[in-house]
């Protein structure tokens, strides 16, 4: 990066000022601290164990389903994909980036100090570790047994597994969401930045305002789910028996209610990171900003109108299947607009396949691909045919682990160098990327193909004649096991011996990156004054203007 | 028509044929969209590489004209598959009188099927090809989910109700039955087969099994058995409607709603009659939830079915 002697003012110096990693040594500033930053790396640690546990019984899954008999107890496999799915999704997906990157970047990238309620930031913290270890003692008294929605009356009247455990626990880590949320809410509504207007505002933080909306509004409905399913499981009382006039499907509409939202609670944080990595490694701005924008809220919205369509077969009313089939079709189309508007980003820019941007890259092809066959899944009368099959479990993966999950690792990369204060070892990073795309691809596709064929999920055993796709779905989970593991080693590396970073390495054009790496404790020596839209890239004069109005010369 | 693919289920019935077409059309589109973005990504990603020279002049950061073309086409092209698919959803999910007719039971885990004629079976249902075959079916337990991935259908079994779907077979051979919804320990062996057979060789079939009494008959018994025949017989002096005829028809109920008379109506009539009392006649009818099993049910709604269409009880 050359600069000119005029904007070398503009850098920041060193400071005198210890970062935030630094500034204070003793544990209790760890686990006491109220400073987002280090409250998000306590979040990373969490959920990075958390990733582990439920990857291992991922790992499990696939070793029974090598073969068609299976290696695993009929029970055990079950008790396993049901703490991978409460595991992964409450444990690992739901916070993944909006606490740990959100967390860290929010106040970063506003302009402002902190969150608006640091206690109650840290208090998330525990809560979260609460119902962590409440699912730990769930699975190592030997885990639920009911699939990761507990159906009624499976749950309640006939599963011998800890489910009242597990719902305990995702009952209390519901609390966790809503604290974190609400303070994303005030935060970004409140300690924006001078001159940070809502239309200046980057597309990561976006993300994180429209899950923290979704959160917020359906998050409490779990809560009441699980508290119900408790009632009836340890006082039956009559809510979803039939025995005693209650009403299975009240359940699952319920738990719908929820759940669907909260898929795009997995997903839209991460389309705001791969908003901000395509711009940073295209330099050029983001194609049809207000239009990103304007998806991301209406898919935020629109998620709380389309719940029924995991019950098409389930024993709805066909007029009810007909309308959320419609309400479905509808959701797609803002996420076509985003897919389209990145792919329209790479056109004249000047493109660095840096590790960041390969892992959004990566995102934004299994994205498309999880979109494309959630068209088929939204489609009446072919979902009656792959409803409860592979076809399903491909599809949902390629969006919350082939989208977000390589989403989460792209933001690692690109921001780890502001979180720690060093570069990471770029040819492994590179390597890791693409070894996950591979992987991820040999594990998934296979699914959907299984699916079609009529492979019935959550099932321990299956037909001889669907060895080889199994095989090829398990060999490729092995190298995503490879994949996912892969950073553990080089990103801790590079906490000692990589490269010291520069405040600004990606030469990107957000306020995060005009403090020092790591940043000070207080995030900026000044109130940062902002005076320009995010994603000034110019590719044509090689140059870059940063929010607060600097110009840059590459 | 499509089994040269690798992946390809079989097709075997009517229902299977159409959802094939509307599956390709989808791949099509599907096909369609991934090449248009993997091309246009790596097109610009070769092209405008850090390293080109080419032009970065004239860059576009947003224009209308774009954006709205793109989400017209797209709404355009979704609609036609929601038009599509829901139209066959209605077709698929709405039961025709069927030509033949059987009951299924799920628990767990085992799928129980008994005929009109009363041959009964386990984990397998032996059906004529080229007729319409209506299923109604019960769950015991849990839910299960009744699925022949060969004739590309599927519906839940929710315990409290009954549920019907229909098919029609093209083809004779054997053909997996699965259960698709999880429904305990031993979901994944929850499985069995559909044997679809000609007109001749199912009548034969039938004959085998050695049954001496049809479902409508061995209902018949528990109707009166249960005193059921007290109050709803022909001779009762007790002020109750009578079920000559009572199937297909609409019923006015106390409380102003009207019902279709189907078997989900007689289920719901025997096992919670006072929430279904007919217009005109008093709640005296005692709750028979919990006295009888699914199969039992279903047989009792199988003599009132006859009681309509004596032919029906012939069959």
């Amino acid at each position: 990066m050359s600069v000119t002697t005029a904007e070398r003012a503009a850098l920041p110096h060193p400071t005198a000022e210890p970062s935030f990693l630094t500034s204070e040594n003793t544990v209790s500033s760890w686990l006491l601290t109220r400073d987002h930053k280090r409250i998000a790396l306590l979040f990373f640690a969490s959920i990075t164990f958390f990733f582990f546990i439920g990857g291992i019984a991922a790992t499990l899954m696939r070793l029974n389903l090598a073969t068609p008999g299976g290696l695993l107890q009929p029970a055990v496999y079950n008790r396993m994909f049901t703490m991978h799915g409460v595991i992964m999704v409450w444990f690992f997906l739901i916070p993944s980036i909006p606490a740990t990157f959100g967390n860290f970047f929010i106040p970063l990238m506003i302009g402002a100090r902190d969150l608006a309620f640091p206690r109650v930031n840290l208090l998330s913290w525990y809560v979260f570790n609460l119902s962590g270890l409440v699912v730990l003692y769930s699975l190592i008294m030997g885990g639920a047994d009911t699939g990761w929605t507990f159906y009624p009356p499976l749950s309640t009247d006939y599963a011998t597994g800890y489910v009242l455990a597990a719902a305990l626990a995702v009952f209390i880590n519901g609390f966790s969401s809503i604290m974190t949320s609400l303070n994303f809410v005030v935060t970004i509504h409140r300690l924006r930045a001078p001159g940070m207007t809502w239309m200046r505002l980057p597309l990561f933080v976006w993300g994180i305002y429209a899950v923290s909306v979704v959160m917020l509004t359906a998050t409490p409905v779990l809560a009441m789910d699980t508290f119900l399913l408790a009632v009836e499981r340890f006082l039956g009382i009559g809510l979803f028996d039939v025995h005693h006039g209650g009403d299975p499907l009240l359940w699952q509409h319920m738990f719908w209610f929820y759940s669907h939202p909260a898929v795009y609670i997995m997903i839209l944080p991460a389309m705001g990171v791969v908003s901000e990595l395509i711009p940073t490694f295209a330099r050029r701005p983001v194609f049809g900003y207000a239009g990103m924008v304007l998806a991301l809220m209406s898919i935020a919205i629109l998620s709380f109108f389309v719940w029924a369509h995991h019950m098409f077969v389930a024993g709805i009313s066909i007029y009810a299947g007909v309308v959320f089939s419609l309400m479905t079709f509808f959701v797609a189309v803002p996420s076509a607009i985003k897919v389209f508007n990145w792919t329209v980003s790479l056109h004249k820019g000047k493109i660095a396949f840096d590790a960041p941007m390969l892992y959004a890259l990566g995102f934004v092809l299994l994205f498309t691909l999880g979109g494309v066959t959630g068209l088929m899944l939204a489609t009446l009368s072919v979902d009656v045919h792959v409803h409860g099959t592979y076809f399903v479990i491909a599809h949902f993966h390629y969006i919350m682990v082939g989208a977000t999950v390589s989403a989460y690792f792209g933001a690692l990369h690109y921001w780890w160098p502001k979180i720690t204060g060093r570069m990471y070892p770029e040819s492994w990073a590179r390597f890791a990327a693409i070894l996950t795309y591979v992987g991820f691809n040999f594990t998934f596709f296979p699914q959907f193909i299984l699916g079609y064929l009529g492979m019935p999920r959550r099932s321990y055993t299956y037909i001889p004649d669907w060895q080889s796709w199994n095989m090829l779905s398990s060999a490729g989970a092995s190298i995503l096991a490879v994949a996912y593991t892969l950073p553990l080693f080089y990103l801790a590396w590079s906490l000692f011996w990589g490269r010291k970073a520069p405040p600004n390495p990606w030469r990107a054009t957000g306020l995060e990156w005009t403090t020092t790496s790591p940043p000070p404790k207080h995030n900026f020596p000044r109130t940062p004054v902002v005076t320009l839209g995010p994603y000034s890239y110019d590719p044509e004069r090689d140059t870059f203007v940063s929010q607060e109005g600097t110009n840059y010369a590459e | 028509m499509y089994n040269w693919i690798p992946f390809w289920p079989d097709t075997a019935a009517i229902n299977a044929d159409a959802v094939n077409s509307l599956f390709v059309a989808e791949l099509g589109l599907a096909g369609l969209i991934m090449v248009t973005v993997v091309g246009m990504m790596l097109a610009f990603c070769v092209r405008y590489r850090r390293g080109s020279d080419a032009s970065r002049a004239g860059l576009v950061t947003k224009t209308w004209h774009f954006e709205i073309a793109w989400t017209t086409a797209t709404l355009g092209a979704f609609l036609m598959l929601f038009v599509w698919g829901a139209e066959m959803y209605v077709w698929l999910f709405q039961s025709p009188r069927g030509d033949e007719e059987v009951y299924v039971v799920g628990k767990q885990w085992m799928w129980k099927v008994e005929h009109p004629g009363g041959q009964r079976e386990i984990d397998a249902l032996h059906v004529p090809v080229g007729k319409t075959i209506r299923v109604v079916m019960a769950a015991e337990d849990v839910i299960h989910s009744f699925f022949v991935p060969a004739f590309r259908i599927k519906h839940d079994v929710v315990p409290g109700t009954l549920e019907t779907i229909w098919f029609k077979a093209t083809k004779t051979g054997t053909f997996r039955l699965e259960c698709t919804q999880y429904c305990g320990v031993q979901h994944a062996t929850m499985q069995g087969e559909v044997v679809v057979m000609d007109g001749a060789d199912y009548g034969r079939w039938l004959t085998q099994q050695g049954v001496h009494e049809s479902l409508a008959q061995q209902g018949e018994q528990l109707f009166r058995a249960h005193g059921c025949s007290g109050c709803h017989g022909e001779n009762s002096t007790v002020h109750a409607p009578s079920l000559v005829g009572l199937y297909g028809t609409s019923v006015h109920l106390q409380d102003g709603s009207v019902r279709v008379a189907d078997e989900a109506y007689i289920r719901d009539c025997i096992l919670n009659p006072r929430s279904f009392t007919v217009a005109g006649y008093p709640p005296i009818m005692p709750n028979f939830s919990g006295q009888l099993g699914e199969d039992e049910v279903l047989k009792i709604i199988s003599y009132i079915k006859s009681l309509g269409t004596k032919q029906e009880s012939v069959r």
